[in-house]
């Protein structure tokens, strides 16, 4: 009796432990085959320690070729989605015209339509066009399935964005595309970095759709899934890990931001006591 | 350039772009604003001299704001013209007006410390570098900030902010300065010590302020003149005084701490027949033609309370019964409903504890009377029953210190 009401008080937490260990056990076993030392093609027993593969983890020309390919298509994403997409949200929060509730509710669409929808509807449109594929069509690709990720992101930052401040740097003498420059874009900074690293990884991270508009071109997730028939070479745990740890130092990183920022308003209000009883009137 | 560098004056006269060089009026001919088919302003004019300091003032959304935003530039009137300094500013956009404006919620920019706040507008103007150094120094010690001059915005308490908001403005020494209830977000106590200190300042740099707030006591003890709006509308536009004394309207007088009201009409160039009350003659009464109707304005504490029958001399008077008392320190407020059913509130000071004693309580009838100068006549505002806007005691306490 005393087991189960124990038990039952403290069932989220367990729940909780347990959600975390089912989310983050695929990658733990990952980093932990990353120091594995397989005896035959295939990285799925234990076999023995080693940091060989770590030691050498761009020794792979294969691996070295696509993860490069991926990282060039990232950034060029990232790049390309997130300036339309941030003129997109402008648009969107900031003027009014014909369409905008309607375009207001298309932007979302790419994000709810299967990848292979897309991913198929792309490849008939550059067949179409006769478009070779390749790097270009890629980046086609990948940048219109980012843009509204990127667009979300930048306008839920914009809807919270005091116009006032634009009108006092007018009132200052600022001309619009200086307060644009000034004002308005460093304002926008934090979500503007949050659509950069989000379409980033996307872009990463995507097979379905590349699968569809690669041509010869083999990305990081191509190549993996390639290997996979033949056995993946242990490298591929190793960068995957290395990419993981990257991640979660960002979102440290961001988390600490926040912090920061929530500091700073706490004082603000302390601040606000001290004064009212220290100035003498 | 003999005093120290703090002092304000001696880097205005060497600045080419210095105010005070007598042109900072501003004009508004015949401006209407509408939003849609709503008119937040409608058809005003206002004449404001260079070096003023010129409040507006009036109950929220009654179009302050509106107004101030269209001198900014902020807002193109529908109709009707503004002048800066005898030009006229249409099309003109905010940020090629010589005006600057303290707004409400301060609008700092959160990015940037106090310094570069303030060197915001310099640096459009393009100021030499070691010159605006010098003024954003001298302007952040003006408001007492100089050791915050490399901190952000969200580090600094509401007052200090005001300080900024303030200081980021006047560095650029406009020839208008646009102040948005600048103190609106204050508490008492702070915003009583700004208020000192803004008027203050305004007299040391002689930039026409114009300045916006609800706040009646705070427009009767800062201002040179005050133009009362409401619905869109001036109600009257004169000093702080003659806005207490001499209001113009049932609004105005409603609005400008509390008035009685009692309704009355013409009966010729020097008289006034008060509503079941006596004739009284005023000279007033001259401003209007015979028949009209209108009001005819006491204020509390000018009304003598005596026992009905016993009344002093030859003082009108009117006959009441007390409603209730309530004892607010350095005075008993009565309120007394009078023959025609308004209701009247009676101020009558706190001399000694047995003094108060006699006063009559509840229920008891009594004889209210005053000097005919104490008296003021005022028509009924344009579809506004100025009773509606009586406000609380404290309103009255602040307009007896003006005077
Ligand atoms: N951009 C706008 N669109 C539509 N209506 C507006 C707009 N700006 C102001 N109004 C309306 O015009 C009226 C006057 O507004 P304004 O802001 O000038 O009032 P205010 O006197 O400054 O009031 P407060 O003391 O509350 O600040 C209000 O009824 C407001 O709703
Ligand atoms: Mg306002």
């Amino acid at each position: 009796m005393n087991l189960w009401s124990r038990i039952r008080e403290n069932a989220v937490l367990y729940i909780g432990i347990l959600v975390i260990f089912y989310m983050l056990a695929p990658i733990v076993v990952i980093a932990i085959f990353s120091f594995n030392d397989p005896t035959g093609k295939f990285n799925f027993e234990w076999a023995g320690f080693t940091t060989q593969y770590w030691a050498g983890a761009f020794d792979n020309e294969e691996i070295n070729r696509s993860l490069w390919l991926s990282i060039r298509l990232a950034f060029f994403t990232s790049l390309g989605a997130t300036i339309l997409g941030t003129l997109i949200a402008l648009a969107l929060v900031r003027y009014e015209f014909f369409g905008r509730k309607a375009a207001n509710l298309l932007i979302v669409i790419p994000i709810a339509t299967p990848e292979v929808v897309i991913g198929a509807a792309l490849l008939s449109l550059f067949v179409y066009a006769s478009a070779a594929l390749g790097f270009t069509t890629l980046l086609i690709a990948h940048i219109m399935f980012s843009i509204s990720f990127a667009v979300i992101v930048v306008r839920s930052r914009l809807i919270g964005f005091d116009r006032r401040l634009e009108e006092a740097a007018a009132d200052l003498g600022a001309a619009p595309l200086t307060t644009f420059f000034r004002i308005t874009l460093p304002l926008l900074a934090p979500g503007i970095a949050g659509a950069l690293m989000l379409t980033f990884a996307l872009s990463v991270d995507d097979f379905v759709i590349s699968n569809f508009n690669a041509g010869a071109e083999v990305t990081f997730p191509l190549y993996i899934f390639g290997a996979n028939q033949r056995g993946i070479p242990v490298q591929v745990n190793v960068i995957a890990t290395i990419l993981f740890a990257v991640t979660i130092i960002a979102m440290t990183f961001v988390i600490l931001q926040q912090r920061r920022a929530e500091k700073m308003v706490e004082k603000r209000a302390d601040d606000d006591k001290k004064a009212s009883v220290a100035i003498p009137i | 350039m003999e005093t120290s560098p703090a002092r304000p004056d001696a880097e205005r006269s060497g600045s080419p772009a210095a105010a005070g060089d007598g042109r900072g009026s501003v004009e508004l001919q015949g401006v209407t604003k509408k939003f849609g088919t709503f008119t937040a302003v409608d058809d005003i004019d206002l004449e404001i001299g260079d070096g003023e300091f010129f409040t507006m003032l009036g109950p929220s959304g009654c179009g302050k704001t509106t107004t101030l935003r269209m001198i900014a530039g902020f807002e193109q009137p529908t109709q009707g013209e503004v002048l800066i300094d005898g030009q006229d500013v249409a099309g003109l956009p905010a940020y090629k007006r010589p005006t600057n404006t303290v707004f409400q919620n301060y609008a700092l920019f959160p990015h940037m410390t106090l310094e570069e706040n303030v060197a915001f507008g310099l640096k459009r103007k393009k100021v030499p570098k070691d010159e605006i150094k010098r003024r954003v120094a001298d302007e952040l010690e003006r408001v007492g900030l100089s050791g915050e001059a490399t901190r952000k915005p969200a580090q600094l308490s509401g007052g200090q902010q005001q300080r900024v908001a303030l200081a980021r403005a006047l560095v650029n020494l406009p020839k208008v300065l646009l102040l948005d209830e600048p103190l609106g977000a204050l508490d008492l106590k702070l915003r009583k010590g700004l208020q000192v200190e803004l008027k203050k300042i305004q007299e040391e740099v002689g930039i026409t302020f114009v300045y916006v707030t609800h706040d009646q006591e705070e427009a009767l003890t800062m201002s040179d003149r005050i133009a009362i709006m409401n619905k869109g509308r001036i109600e009257q536009c004169a000093g702080p005084e003659e806005v207490y004394e001499k209001p113009a309207t049932t609004f105005v007088a409603g609005f400008i701490g509390v008035s009685n009201l009692l309704p009355a009409r013409v009966i010729s160039g020097s008289e006034v027949a008060i509503e079941d009350g006596p004739t009284v003659s005023t000279p007033d009464a001259a401003g209007f033609t015979t028949g009209e109707e209108l009001f005819a304005v006491v204020r509390p504490e000018k009304l003598e309370v005596s026992t009905p029958g016993q009344a002093p001399g030859d003082r009108p008077g009117i006959e009441g019964v007390v409603e209730s008392s309530l004892f607010l320190g350095t005075a008993t407020q009565l309120g007394v409903t009078v023959a025609d059913g308004s209701k009247l509130t009676v101020l009558v000071p706190n001399a000694s504890e047995e003094e108060r004693q006699r006063l009559p309580g509840g229920g008891a009838r009594v004889y209210l009377s005053w000097e005919p100068e104490h008296m003021h006549l005022v028509t009924e505002s344009p579809g506004e029953d100025g009773t509606e806007n009586f406000q609380p005691m404290q309103t009255q306490d602040q307009g007896d210190q003006t005077k």
